[in-house]
């Protein structure tokens, strides 16, 4: 996406609220600042919160509005460096290898003697293990990527404790080391996304050098701004309307309660069906995009009426800051 | 940053710090660079950067966020009144006599920092702060101006005696208002942190009424600590042994190259627990923290068989897996409480229902005050659970003097116990579930 920023889009906090506006995020005052407090003291962001609450799309439109390249790493039980950072490229080194073997005998041959052998022999075995040889893996793509990049470490809270403590150094110091080639420096601290669903308490380490931002569910008058970026053939009568009713919804006591995500999904579901009001049968029908649990469609089914007549509470029960 | 506002934000953390957030130096540079930054001028912005480089969790931005709005509630903004001229008694007078509501608060912000209001540690301490600060403002020179207008001859001067004594009264509430704030900005947690210290080292059985509750959640932390603790490690390399197998396994991928070496591992067991412990009527009021404990315990530890006896045996891990820990207690309580003990029965009903899992891996934990009521305390049985097991673990709520005396049979049991200790407060109890925890773990 052009951008037609002359001046910096991170010059201000109002500045970061209007970009990321422009590419599609309606961020609240709080993730603003939390973008911009990242970029100036250089420090990575642990982004907390219920799941489709908008915490990957930060980092996507992050990149999009500072035009930068977004590398993004996965997180999973059993997540190691050699998947996160680099690799050496075992089959290269493996064919090559083989044809050394063939050029291998007549240059030991010529040799004088053993010692003049084992050098030969101590030189091409450290050509295996330079940066041809090399596969970087996200976290070194982002730290030796020209010009900066957006990093977006997902999930962090599902790897094991041993990545979260091998990635402090990364997090701490945009650096990192490799026995075989020394330390990888990034010219341009990368903006760094860690997300976390809350599987299992990160470490205070972790947290530590980290700012901190949460991000909750939206009140009605956020959410429509939302619905009205990411969904913008739905009317505005409508989208108050189906806005309103995913907040009462989320005022029961449900096992999940839906956030942004289904919010924006069911408006663009309604957009297909060519729904101008929300009709009881039609809500009935297509709950099952809002809720993802049977337990929760029978619970909001038995109170569909009342949910769809009252009004949102003014919009005052998640406060946005 | 001018220094009244770095002294500000100083002060503004300290508070931060007394409401259970902690803030570490590097986060209060952080701070302060942030607010270099962006400035004081926009206080929601000061607020979200606040919230951004101080608060770690939902839970603590929601502190910092009443913390901020009690902290610059009486506080000029950009924090000018820090810097007021100190005053003197006349001053005082004038102030109250002009109703210059402003320059008196001036003046006792000036006098706070000069008392240290802001060391306030307890609630207890509100009366003796308000004192030193309004002394601080003057206060005795206004005393003794008064009383010196009171016996004047002129009505006038009476007069005055009477305004200057409203103000002082005014004067009065105005300080005891400052302090409560004080107080709840830099007392609260202290004052919670010091009751549960107190808490944690009080025997059971003294402990009653609102206190049950933050006891609860103090049992709750301390059994979410001990099994973080040890849930950590399950894996560990033995380095510098190399496992052959794996290794020539990796190694037919890359043409019989071993590229990949691998160290052999060791597993480290988690330790496997049976808890009995003794709901009778003599240890009736240790036993519902004991069972408060092990309800949080189970929670967090899984290989954890729980059992609770008076005069018969009932497991209980379906009771403290489904229901809540309230009711949980209630139910154990109600099936098998308060009924005369028997050790000797309670045993046999142990090799009964659980024999079969009990074994070297096993590490039992008896809680109970040892007293049989004169029934066979069958220490055949005692005997072979100590043989059976890894070890027996014997908690006692009554002071070791007593052990032996009456019907207690606790020193013929303690016999077969690899421990056998006097626990009847939660710092104790924490201290020897550790000890079981860790020599769990080889070396």
């Amino acid at each position: 996406m052009p951008l037609d920023h002359a001046a910096d889009p991170l010059a201000s906090v109002e500045g970061i609220v209007d970009g990321l506006g422009q590419v599609g995020y309606i961020a609240s005052r709080r993730i603003a600042t939390a973008l911009y407090m990242a970029a100036h003291l250089k420090k990575p962001i642990l982004v907390e919160g219920v799941a489709g609450v908008g915490k990957t799309e930060l980092a996507l439109s992050a990149a999009r509005l500072l035009g930068l390249p977004l590398i993004r790493l996965q997180c999973y039980e059993g997540l190691d460096e050699s998947r996160a950072l680099y690799e050496w490229k075992y089959g290269k080194q493996l064919l090559y290898t083989q044809i050394l073997r063939d050029h291998l005998g007549p240059a030991l041959a010529e040799a004088p003697d053993l010692a003049t052998a084992m050098a030969r022999l101590q030189d091409s075995g450290d050509l295996f293990f330079s940066e041809p040889f090399l596969e970087p893996r996200p976290l070194l793509q982002a730290l030796r990527a020209e010009g900066g990049a957006v990093l977006l470490i997902d999930e962090i809270d599902k790897s094991d404790e041993a990545f979260e403590a091998f990635l402090l150094e990364i997090l701490s110091a945009f650096q990192v080391s490799i026995p075989e080639i020394g330390v990888v420096k990034a010219k341009i601290a990368p903006i760094v996304f860690l997300t976390s669903n809350n599987v299992r308490d990160l470490g205070d380490a972790l947290k530590r050098r980290c700012l901190h931002l949460h991000i909750p569910l939206p009140d009605q008058a956020l959410e429509e701004r939302i619905v009205a970026a990411c969904a913008p053939e739905v009317e505005a009568r409508l989208r108050t309307a189906l806005v309103a009713f995913v907040q009462n919804l989320r005022r029961l006591d449900l096992r999940k309660l839906p956030s942004i995500a289904e919010t924006v999904d069911w408006a663009r579901a309604l957009v297909l069906l060519h729904v101008r009001t929300l009709e009881p049968a039609l809500v009935r029908e297509t709950l099952n995009v809002l809720l993802k649990y049977e337990s929760d469609v029978a619970a909001a089914e038995a109170r569909l009426d009342e949910l769809l007549s009252a009004r949102p509470a003014g919009g005052g029960n998640h406060a946005r800051r | 940053m001018p220094g009244a506002e770095s002294s500000v934000l100083e002060d503004f953390i300290r508070a931060l710090r007394a409401s259970d957030v902690p803030v570490s130096p590097a986060e209060a540079i952080d701070a302060h660079r942030a607010l270099a930054d962006v400035g004081f001028s926009d206080r929601t912005l000061v607020k979200d950067a606040l919230a951004v480089t101080l608060a770690k969790s939902v839970e603590e931005v929601a502190r910092l966020d009443v913390c901020f709005d009690i902290f610059f509630a009486r506080r000029e903004f950009t924090a000018s009144g820090a810097e007021a001229a100190p005053t003197d008694d006349g001053d005082l007078e004038d102030m109250i006599l002009a109703e210059d509501r402003a320059a008196l608060a001036n003046a006792m912000e000036a006098a706070a920092g000069a008392v240290g209001a802001s060391d306030i540690q307890l609630s207890t301490q509100r009366g003796l702060f308000g004192r030193r600060l309004l002394d601080q403002m003057g206060l005795r020179g206004l005393e003794a101006r008064i009383a010196a207008l009171r016996d004047a001859e002129a009505a006038d001067q009476r007069a005055l005696a009477e305004r200057l004594a409203a103000g002082r009264a005014e004067l009065f509430v105005q300080a005891n208002a400052f302090v409560d704030r004080q107080a709840r900005l830099y007392a609260g947690e202290t004052g919670r942190r010091l009751r549960e210290q107190i808490l944690a080292k009080q025997a059971f059985t003294a402990i009653a009424g609102e206190d049950v509750r933050a006891m609860e959640a103090l049992v709750r932390r301390m059994a979410r600590r001990l099994a973080q603790r040890y849930a950590r490690r399950r894996h560990r390399a033995k380095v510098g042994k190399l496992d052959v197998r794996h290794t020539v396994r990796k190694s037919l991928t890359h043409d019989g190259v071993p590229f990949d070496i691998v160290w052999k591992q060791e597993t480290i067991e988690k330790p496997q627990i049976v808890v009995v412990c003794d709901v009778s009527r003599s240890v009736a009021a240790a036993a519902q923290f004991l069972l408060l404990f092990l309800h949080s315990l189970k929670e967090v530890v899984q290989r954890l068989d729980a059992f609770a006896f008076s005069d018969r045996l009932v497991s209980v891990d379906d009771l403290l897996d489904d229901e809540t820990v309230d009711d949980a207690i209630t139910l154990i309580l109600e099936r098998v409480g308060f009924r005369p003990t028997d050790y000797g029965r309670a045993l046999q009903d142990l090799f009964d229902q659980h024999g079969a899992r009990l074994d070297r891996r096993t590490t039992v934990i008896i809680l109970g005050d040892g007293r049989s009521n004169y029934a066979e305390p069958r220490l055949d049985l005692m005997r072979r659970l100590a043989d059976q097991t890894r070890s027996v673990i014997w908690l006692n709520p009554e002071p070791e003097t007593y052990w032996g005396q009456g019907d207690s049979k606790m020193d013929l049991y303690a016999r077969f116990c690899r421990v056998a200790k006097t626990c009847n407060t939660l710092t104790g109890l924490e201290r020897i579930i550790e000890d079981v925890l860790r020599t769990h773990l080889p070396r």
